[in-house]
């Protein structure tokens, strides 16, 4: 889980162009969205595909994306179980 | 400064219809323009419905009265044919008769080629006389390869603002009558289907799989559609005489500010814009007899306007539908399509339906007119457009009283 | 109709950002696209906000923030901007996105930030400023129509200050693209001698320019703009005269009047022979100056043009660096010191021979 958690802190910075962060300044545990790392809707399609792209799962429904990128380690998990 | 904006002449071609004549016998007979995509090669043709225009470019050069070297980008010849129709319906014999411009909008421009042939362009082992084409790229291209079949010269412009960009051609044509720097000017707006945008809508995971529903609890998103219209707008001076279709009685813009794509949940702009379109010539709420709804079928756009709706007529909400279920979302073009459509529900006396409509939204207090409305006296208009980046636009047409 | 120039903004490929300083220096680049000197944008957006923006879309916001800042303006009544190309940056990233993955894995803010109002959207996003705002997108007029557009606003009464401005960006590729169709020159000319090729194409530019048009004058303004007038296509010499004359006649002023010409020259041996004519003929008595070896050729170049106008008049001096050989025939110099005012100055530009465009400022 926590190679999992590393490997998606960096495709996160990378996708989503957080050129001021580091690995190490993510909290697998904080929010995502709003207060944490401040992302926004147009940041959670884009975890949506990188979901798709790398781990080949599919979210046919946004509205799914609230439950699953409320932080680091719930995306893992998710990931986790639905890696195919 | 001419104080009247006289509608003389109006030319329409969307998936309902390549004439004004042909799109009001779809409207009236229920007939939606939504099925699957023809004309261009994509991945999601099988899955992702559109309202698509059924005519090669080939086809399209004919109709626009072309021979087939003269081909343009699919967006310029759309533009063609409905300016020409609506140059004819004005009973225009001489264009420099009068100081005449012309303002068109797009969104896409010449992408439908941008996209085919990017890679070719960027081949110099590769020529033909495809490289015409580079040029065609830009949106302002279409506007002068119309007016340059048309003969306008006075004045050229074109806009972009996303999915209101034809309202705002519109407004800004009337403003220059308005100023007196032009008797007559050919408004409107053009836009191509293309892959660009059925993928850009699809990353955005507003596109419905099935035929859009504005306004319904259920909606899933809006379906892309492509077309042109235009109007012919003229001052008191250059329409005498002649049969006035109908008046263009208010226009506002507005910005919503509120993020990059997403209306706001209130509807901040839409209000505004609806607002400053009443005050040009003092029409109060009560006096819209009919609303031509942005109604877009994407969750956020139809609450929001919605909400700004029911603000401004205090619950009292007039009859009011989004034909975008019979057209698709024509983009830059949609705003003056509906706008022809608002001109002819006031030659009518006529309200089209709110296609695909079941549950009402909980959130409004209003319900959209779903059947085929006949005898109502319709004077007033009111028709809303608003796009990316907070660009909220409304414009009402009246009927032209002697 | 009338509006005073009171806050400018500019990025462009000279030293304009955020200096009072009029082309003392000629930045000379190598190159046949001239490329913008950026400055850092941390000053005018947060790194959340600023981490999906494309140059354009960052060039916009800083460049507009300085033009209200001198203007002393926090939130413009109107916003009216102009572009030929859009974000074309973004554009072209999700057109490749869409060619090389097969219309795959696709993600949106490249799309979202391509659409052409981008800028304009992001300006009074930035400010929460919910009034009037149009992106004009037609080649050589895109923005010379937001410029009438503005003076249009300010004329209609409720308006004090529009914020109106011209933006394009250039990008490897679609240099490549253009470049197949003889916009640009061969071979690489240094910046002084553009004005001396004798051969076909210009020079690629690109740049951001932002005004604050008012309905009244203050302590930071720096000209009257006191009309525009665009031609399409005009058909000889004459039409364009009779143009030209209409706007001035229109000011109660002959060519005679005109004490500065600003020429859209661009070194394309098969364009630039109408300004000349104006140079040698209608305008004989002015003093001719250029500026498109400084910025580079692209659409919305008259942008920059407004610019040098709005400086020439504010600090009565020519620079050198655009001053057209010998046609110091009114008596200036090119630090000003012993000359007679610059009172009007006039801007005569096109875009490939097709859009053309006349702008009349004025001291005041």
């Amino acid at each position: 889980m926590d190679a999992l958690i590393d490997q998606l802190k960096g495709e996160i910075i990378e996708q989503l162009n957080l050129e001021d962060l580091k690995k190490e300044d993510i909290d697998a545990d904080a929010p995502l969205f709003g207060e944490g790392l401040g992302l926004d809707s147009i940041d959670a399609l884009e975890l949506i595909v990188l979901l798709e792209k790398n781990y080949g799962i599919k979210i046919a429904n946004p509205a799914d994306g609230k439950k699953i990128f409320q932080s680091i380690r719930t995306m893992a998990e998710f990931v986790q179980a639905n890696k195919k | 400064m001419s104080s009247k904006i006289y509608i003389t002449g109006m030319g329409v071609i969307s998936a309902i219809g390549n004439n004004v004549a042909e799109s009001f016998a779809s409207l009236e007979n229920l007939k939606s323009g939504v099925g699957m995509l023809d004309n261009i090669r994509s991945r999601h043709q099988d899955h992702i419905p559109v309202a698509e225009v059924k005519a090669t470019n080939e086809e399209l050069t004919i109709m626009a009265g072309l021979t087939l070297d003269q081909q343009s980008t699919r967006t310029a010849l759309l533009g063609l044919i409905a300016a020409k129709e609506a140059v004819r319906s004005a009973g225009i014999k001489d264009i420099k008769e009068f100081r005449t411009g012309i303002i068109s909008a797009t969104s896409v421009g010449g992408m439908g080629m941008t996209e085919n042939l990017w890679n070719d362009y960027l081949d110099t082992e590769k020529t033909g006389p495809w490289l015409k084409y580079i040029e065609a790229h830009e949106c302002g291209d279409s506007t002068e390869f119309i007016a340059d079949a048309l003969g306008v010269k006075d004045y050229l412009s074109t806009i972009s603002t996303a999915c209101s960009s034809s309202a705002n051609s519109i407004m800004f044509g009337a403003r220059l009558i308005k100023h007196g720097l032009l008797d007559r000017v050919i408004v409107g707006g053009t836009d191509s289907m293309t892959r660009f945008t059925i993928n850009g809508f699809n990353t955005l995971m507003i596109l419905d799989k099935e035929q859009c529903k504005p306004f319904d609890a259920n909606r899933q998103g809006l379906n892309l559609g492509e077309g042109a219209g235009f109007i012919v707008l003229e001052s008191e001076k250059a329409a005498k005489g002649k049969e006035i279709l109908a008046e263009l009685s208010g226009y506002g813009n507005s910005n919503d500010a509120f993020h990059q794509t997403a209306s706001s949940p209130d509807g901040a702009g839409a209000y505004l814009a609806m607002e400053k379109a009443l005050k040009i010539n003092g029409l109060k709420p009560s006096d819209i007899d009919y609303i031509n709804a942005h109604g877009t079928g994407t969750s956020i756009n139809d609450l929001s306007e919605g909400t700004a709706i029911d603000k401004l007529f205090s619950k009292n909400v007039p009859s009011i539908s989004s034909t975008k279920a019979y057209t698709g979302h024509t983009l830059g073009a949609c705003a003056v399509i509906e706008a022809v459509f608002s001109i002819l529900s006031i030659k009518h006396n006529t309200i089209f339906p709110n296609l695909n409509y079941k549950t009402s939204m909980e959130e409004l207090s209003f319900k959209p007119t779903t059947v085929l409305e006949k005898g109502k006296k319709i004077n007033n208009v009111l028709s809303n457009s608003f796009g990316f980046g907070g660009n909220t636009s409304a414009l009402i047409f009246s009927r032209h009283q002697q | 109709m009338e509006g005073f120039i009171n806050g400018i903004g500019i990025i462009s490929p000279q030293k304009t950002f955020g200096t009072d300083d009029f082309l003392s220096e000629v930045v000379e680049h190598n190159s046949k696209s001239l490329r913008c000197i950026e400055p850092s944008y941390k000053e005018f957006l947060n790194p959340v906000l600023a981490r999906r923006m494309a140059r354009i879309i960052k060039m916009g916001i800083a460049a507009s923030n300085v033009c209200f800042k001198d203007a002393k303006v926090e939130i413009p009544d109107a916003i009216m901007t102009g572009t030929a190309l859009g974000c074309l940056e973004d554009t072209e990233k999700f057109l490749l996105a869409i060619i090389e993955n097969d219309e795959q894995f696709l993600t949106p803010t490249s799309f979202i930030q391509s659409t052409h109002n981008t800028v304009s959207a992001q300006i009074a996003l930035q400010l929460k400023c919910m009034n009037y705002n149009f992106t004009y997108v037609h080649k050589g007029f895109s923005f010379e129509s937001a410029v009438l557009d503005g003076l249009m606003t300010l004329a209609e009464g409720e308006a004090k200050n529009v914020l109106v401005g011209g933006h394009d960006e250039m990008t490897d590729k679609y240099y490549r693209v253009c470049d197949r169709i003889g916009y640009f020159k061969e071979e690489t000319v240094p910046t002084m001698e553009l004005i001396n090729s004798k051969t076909n194409g210009s020079i690629a530019g690109e740049g951001a320019a932002f005004f604050v048009l008012s309905n009244a004058k203050s302590e930071s303004t720096y000209a009257k703009l006191r009309g525009i007038k665009t031609i399409y296509k005009p058909k000889s010499n004459q039409e364009i005269e009779s143009k030209i004359t209409e706007l001035l006649s229109s000011n109660g002023l002959t060519a005679n009047d005109i004490d500065v010409v600003v020429y859209g020259i661009n070194g394309d041996a098969r364009f630039d022979k109408t300004y000349y004519h104006l140079k040698d003929n209608f305008f004989k008595n002015s003093t001719a100056t250029y500026f498109k070896h400084l910025c580079g050729e692209y659409q919305t170049a008259g942008s920059f043009a407004f610019w040098v106008a709005s400086k020439l008049i504010k600090t009565q001096s020519i620079p050198s660096a655009i001053l057209i050989g010998d046609s110091r025939s009114r008596g200036f110099t090119s630090d000003g010191e012993q000359g007679l005012a610059i009172k009007n100055v006039l801007i005569y530009n096109t875009f490939l021979d097709s859009d053309h465009s006349v702008f009349l400022l004025s001291q005041c």
